[in-house]
């Protein structure tokens, strides 16, 4: 009886196709929007995931998030470097500076100034250059697609019109002038400004005058010890943050999507493709329940028992369910693949899909429980009514 | 009549009543009934509109609880069995030929034919063989894939007929079976009523207002007002 129910389901291919089509159009709300939602709380860590080196950042207990500065002791490196469990620490410097191009354009960048020495922290991916040439003097890596559009020649220089930096241009940092040895690419971070790296003696000396500048200490752990555990050492020795990449990602995401109200804004659009799910599913079933009502009743006349019946409508409404949030999930996919690598965030985490089929699926059982109540009060004998 | 003759009996209804509704509203539809329907035997039941015909094939096809009175079918008195064991008594013993026919029309005929097989829950293959059979016995044979929307209304009565005798049930009911069709296909239904589901071992039981049918029936029951006045059996031409 089940493969009849779903005949009678697929037979009346209008209210089928009806009925999957606004599940369908549920399910795309549903997992647009979070994807969308995830993709924004994906990139409020993109730094942190790019900066893969470390295992640990080490900062001020009052840093909230990437682009918060709240400076700490010189000495906290060298106590870092002492806990036991450390591998290697090194200083990484990060503030917004004005920058000051040739053709007099200017912008807010965010200037990253890396260990002298190692260099650590640097870009993830080369494009122009390499990171070496960080040690030539005044010498700044900046963005070789520039992903947000901050830092290019507005107006040009010379002949050429508006463009984007490129390995030999001046740029003036807080006044000091500085020179492109090369360029990177980064991951698109939910925070626009332009990213520049230097050198970390470098970016001090560019940067105003501080009581206190260390704004990171990143460290890693040697093998085989636990980095939580390494973490909880260097917290206690120190008194500073000691979060794990993961654990600072997390404390930026929670931070950001508080401070920014984007949950309850994402959340409001998902809630209402799911009550639009709700409405539009559960009206269509209705329907089409209802339309089968004579049916039902004759088998319940020829002995289908109520639990025959039910088991028949679940069957149609979980096909239903399962065809049209395939289809969604599908559209969603592919909306995602034409939006890949553009500036609207994008992100299909494995939550997304789950939590979209959970939502069709409740939406498509309440409907199912309202329709089926009709099904379950049938009187077998309405049959023999005209 | 003889010993042999009570083993023929398939239903028996003493003093059936049934009302509708409480007080003001209350309507009697059976008053009393007293009724022997016998295997092998085509029994019509007849009578002015509203008189309970219809209340009454449904009290004995146990889709509705009488108010009081006996009443035996296939020696088993339903209302003493619970809900899901009378659903499942029905699906074992009774045909059913609606007035509405009640085909879903978004399946072909065969499937239509098959639902009480799959009801009994012989699996989808088997049924649909069978189903395709008794199609063939119904002159459809050559139609088993059809929509109910792509025959014509004696076609689609043959459907229903076919569906209510797919599982060989002994107990036939079926309302108003022609009283949608015209006379001549109406007679052709009546021929393959005959024809098909009389047997030795199973009831038929028709109502109908056309008296122009009243000549394939066995017997005869006229009603009135809740009550079976009177028992005729035709002569047969
Ligand atoms: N479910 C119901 N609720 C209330 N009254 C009903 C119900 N079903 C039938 N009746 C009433 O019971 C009486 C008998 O109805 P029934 O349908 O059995 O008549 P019938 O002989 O089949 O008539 P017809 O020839 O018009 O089909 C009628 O007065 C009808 O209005
Ligand atoms: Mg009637």
């Amino acid at each position: 009886m089940i493969r009849i129910a779903l005949r009678m389901l697929v037979g009346d291919r209008l209210k089928y196709i009806g009925l999957v089509a606004g599940l369908a159009f549920a399910t795309l709300l549903i997992t647009q929007q979070g994807s969308i939602f995830a993709g924004f709380t994906r990139r409020s860590g993109s730094w942190i995931r790019d900066t893969g080196q470390a295992d640990l950042w080490i900062m001020d207990p009052q840093v909230e998030f990437t682009e918060d500065r709240k400076a700490m002791q010189d000495s906290a490196l060298l106590k870092v470097r002492g806990v036991e469990g450390i591998e290697w620490a090194v200083p990484l410097y990060k503030s917004y500076v004005q920058a000051r191009l040739q053709d007099g354009t200017r912008v807010v960048v965010r200037m990253i100034g890396l260990d002298d020495a190692t260099l650590t922290g640097g870009p993830p991916i080369m494009e122009e250059g390499t990171l070496e040439l960080l040690k030539q003097d005044r010498a700044i890596l900046v963005d070789a697609r520039d992903v947000d559009d901050g830092l290019r020649l507005r107006r040009g220089v010379g002949d050429d019109g508006p463009r984007e930096l490129r390995v030999g241009d001046r740029v003036d940092l807080n006044e000091h002038e500085t020179v492109v040895v090369g360029t990177f690419r980064r991951t698109r971070e939910f925070f626009w400004d332009p990213v520049v790296y230097t050198t970390y003696s470098r970016a001090l000396r560019m940067a105003p005058p501080e009581r206190k500048s260390l704004g990171y200490v990143l460290a890693r752990v040697k093998p085989g010890f636990d980095p939580y555990e390494v973490a909880r050492r260097v917290e206690e020795t120190t008194r500073l943050r000691a979060d794990t990449s993961d654990d600072y990602e997390a404390r930026s995401m929670d931070f950001i999507l508080a401070k920014t109200g984007i949950l309850p804004n994402f959340g409001i659009t998902i809630a209402l493709g799911f009550v639009i799910g709700v409405l539009i599913s559960g009206q269509l079933l209705y329907n089409f329940i209802l339309e089968n009502q004579r049916a039902f009743a004759a088998m319940k006349a020829m002995g289908a028992s109520n639990m025959l019946l039910l088991r028949m409508v679940f069957a149609q409404v979980l096909f239903a369910a399962f065809i049209g949030f395939g289809l969604g999930v599908g559209v969603t996919a592919l909306v995602g693949q034409l939006l890949h690598d553009s500036k609207l965030a994008f992100h299909m985490a494995w939550q997304v899909p789950v939590f979209g089929g959970l939502a069709i699926l409740v939406c498509c059982l309440i409907a199912a429980a309202i329709s089926i109540q009709r099904v379950l009060r049938l009187e077998p004998a309405v049959v023999f009514k005209g | 009549m003889s010993a042999s003759t009570s083993t023929r009996v398939a239903v028996s209804c003493r003093g059936v009543t049934k009302t509708f509704g409480e007080g003001e509203n209350a309507v009697q539809a059976l008053r009393g009934v007293d009724l022997e329907v016998l295997l092998g035997h085509m029994t019509m039941l007849v009578g002015p509109s509203g008189c309970g015909k219809t209340t009454l094939i449904s009290v004995i096809a146990g889709i509705l609880e009488r108010s009081a009175g006996e009443c035996t079918v296939l020696g088993e008195d339903t209302s003493r069995l619970p809900d899901r064991q009378r659903a499942a008594w029905r699906g074992r013993n009774v045909g059913f030929v609606f007035q509405a026919l009640n085909l879903v029309p978004t399946l072909t005929a065969a499937e239509n034919v098959a639902i009480p097989l799959l009801i009994l829950g012989v699996d989808y293959k088997a049924a649909l063989a069978r189903a395709g059979v008794m199609l063939e016995r119904v002159g459809l044979g050559a139609r088993t894939r059809s929509l109910p929307a792509q025959l014509s209304g004696g076609q689609q009565q043959r459907i229903a007929i076919a569906r209510a005798l797919v599982h060989e049930p002994r107990l036939l009911v079926c309302d108003e079976p022609t009283s949608a069709l015209d006379h001549e296909t109406g007679h052709k239904v009546m021929e393959l009523l005959r024809e098909v589901a009389a047997g030795e071992n199973r009831a038929l039981i028709v109502v109908t207002h056309d008296s122009r049918i009243f000549s394939f029936a066995d017997r005869i029951a006229h009603m009135d007002d809740g009550r079976v006045e009177r028992i005729e059996t035709p002569t047969r031409n």
